[in-house]
């Protein structure tokens, strides 16, 4: 089973690159500071980590800052015993 | 609390930052009706300069049109200056409903409800017929005041990558749980000048019981054989569940906007929509103006038929001088520049030579895409655009970036 650093990368490659966006994105590239994710779309990723890992995430613990990167978002999920 | 000198830093501090990333937006005054061509002054203060305007939402050229202008007269003697109400009390009169219903037949839809502005419109429908058990699906390029409107609504809102109908398909999919879908959409996208598949949408729509969502308000007027909009264009005139537009752009150029579209929906806007019921009706003045316009449009085709000419002389004289410009097919031609500082640069060389355009960059448009937006109008002249054109040469000689790609512009540049 891939590991869920993984899922939530191949998510947002998926979700958020364009066809022939070829920007390297990894772990620690900063997604919504460094314009990959907006605010606005931001919420596509939270209903796919509620959907995926069957959690609620306070919207005050949905910030850009825990968002801003997959390992910022695996801080975050910690909180909801998922590693 | 007084304005005291630490409450005053706050915001200063704010505005300095502002200043210092380049992101502060100064107002030039024009000093002449909206047309083609215009008296302005830039910094305000200095000196009068004639110009070619060439980023006007005047697509028509209707904004100062003799017969609109005399409507609007002929309004302000008989019907007042202002209604001081909103809708509901005392602030419909019968020109606002025969307004309604002449975009109603307009637009080819079953009802409209007027708003002071688009914005408004945007801002009110979503929280006024959608609910928490509703999700609204957005193109990711869609207008703020959109994305404003959305987050007022208590719907879940969820998104798909710009014109991507794979992706709309599978958010599509992953709703099918929800009581209503409501796809939403631009018509005409306003920093890109593309269009919505809008028939593309449709299909999605009708296969996955969805309602659209259309905001037409830089297409109504003129996109479409005889300017109905983007769902003329894309065959699907009479499907659009809901359509949002403006009166500030194409048809007429002064302010107003609407909702037109199912009549329970604009039902639900009539009771319910927030910025409809609390805010002052559309002034008499605006609605006989709008009227006229209406009239002119709908009698003959002659200034969309102008513009798309026009729109094709701009984007065939852009691209055979070098520029690299974003394809499409609507009055809205995008000269990409990529980097910032090149295309404010630009802009002050262009105006220096007497073509009024603006540079777009982050965060209006996505980082690396800046770029100046021109806009067409039919009441520019061919010989308007000559000038221009000779002096976007020009500049563009200037800065050495004619018949260069992307990559040879961003590494001579920067992003």
């Amino acid at each position: 089973m891939p590991a869920t650093k993984d899922v939530i990368l191949e998510y947002v490659r998926n979700e958020y690159l364009e066809e022939g966006d070829d920007r390297e994105v990894n772990f620690d590239t900063p997604l919504i500071s460094g314009g990959i994710v907006d605010s606005f779309s931001m919420v596509s990723l939270k209903v796919f980590l509620e959907t995926k890992y069957n959690i609620q995430i306070p919207d005050a613990k949905a910030s850009p800052e825990a968002f801003d990167s997959v390992n910022n978002i695996m801080v975050l999920l910690k909180e909801f015993n998922i590693e | 609390m007084s304005f005291n000198d630490n409450v005053r830093k706050v915001f200063t501090d704010q505005l300095n930052e502002m200043k210092n990333g380049g992101i502060f937006k100064e107002e030039r005054a024009i000093c002449s009706p909206q047309d083609s061509e215009i008296e302005v002054e830039f910094p305000i203060g200095s000196a009068m300069k004639h110009v070619i305007n060439m980023c006007a939402n005047n697509y028509l050229g209707l904004s100062s049109h003799p017969d609109v202008v005399k409507a609007a007269h002929d309004g302000l003697d008989v019907r007042g200056y202002g209604m001081s109400s909103v809708r509901f009390i005392c602030g419909t009169q019968d020109i606002h409903k025969e307004l309604e219903k002449k975009l109603t037949e307009f637009l080819g839809t079953e009802d409209t409800i007027l708003f002071p502005s688009c914005m408004d419109a945007n801002g009110g429908v979503f929280e006024a017929v959608l609910t928490d058990q509703d999700v609204m699906i957005a193109d990711r390029l869609v207008h703020a005041s959109i994305i404003d409107g959305m987050r007022l609504c208590k719907a879940q809102n969820d998104s798909f990558k710009h014109s991507d109908m794979n992706h709309l398909e599978q958010k599509l999919q992953l709703h099918q749980d929800k009581r209503l879908r409501l796809i939403i959409t631009d018509g005409a996208f306003s920093m890109d000048g593309d269009l919505a598949k809008l028939d593309k949408i449709v299909e999605l729509a009708e296969k996955y019981n969805a309602m659209v969502f259309l905001d037409d308000s830089h297409s109504s007027g003129y996109i479409g054989k005889t300017g109905r909009g983007t769902q003329e264009q894309c065959g699907v005139m009479g499907k659009i569940d809901i359509i949002t537009t403006t009166l500030g752009k194409a048809l007429g150029g002064a302010s107003g906007g609407c909702v037109s579209g199912r009549r329970e929906i604009v039902e639900m806007c009539r009771q319910k929509a927030r910025p409809y019921l609390f805010s002052n009706t559309v002034a008499p003045v605006i609605v006989e103006g709008a009227l006229r316009v209406l009239d002119i449009i709908s009698k003959s085709t002659e200034r969309r038929d102008k513009l798309e000419e026009n729109t094709k002389f701009w984007r065939k004289g852009l691209t055979e001088a070098g520029f690299i410009i974003k394809e499409g097919e609507t009055a809205i031609v995008p000269v990409m520049l990529f980097n910032a500082k090149l295309s404010q640069d630009v802009a002050r060389d262009l105006y220096a030579e007497g073509i009024y355009a603006v540079g777009f960059f982050f965060p209006v448009v996505p980082k690396g895409q800046a770029r100046i937006r021109t806009q067409l109008s039919a009441a520019h002249e061919r010989h308007h655009l000559e000038k221009a054109l000779a002096a976007f040469i020009k500049v563009g000689k200037k800065y050495d970036i004619l018949g260069k790609t992307k990559q040879e512009i961003i590494d001579k540049y920067g992003m």
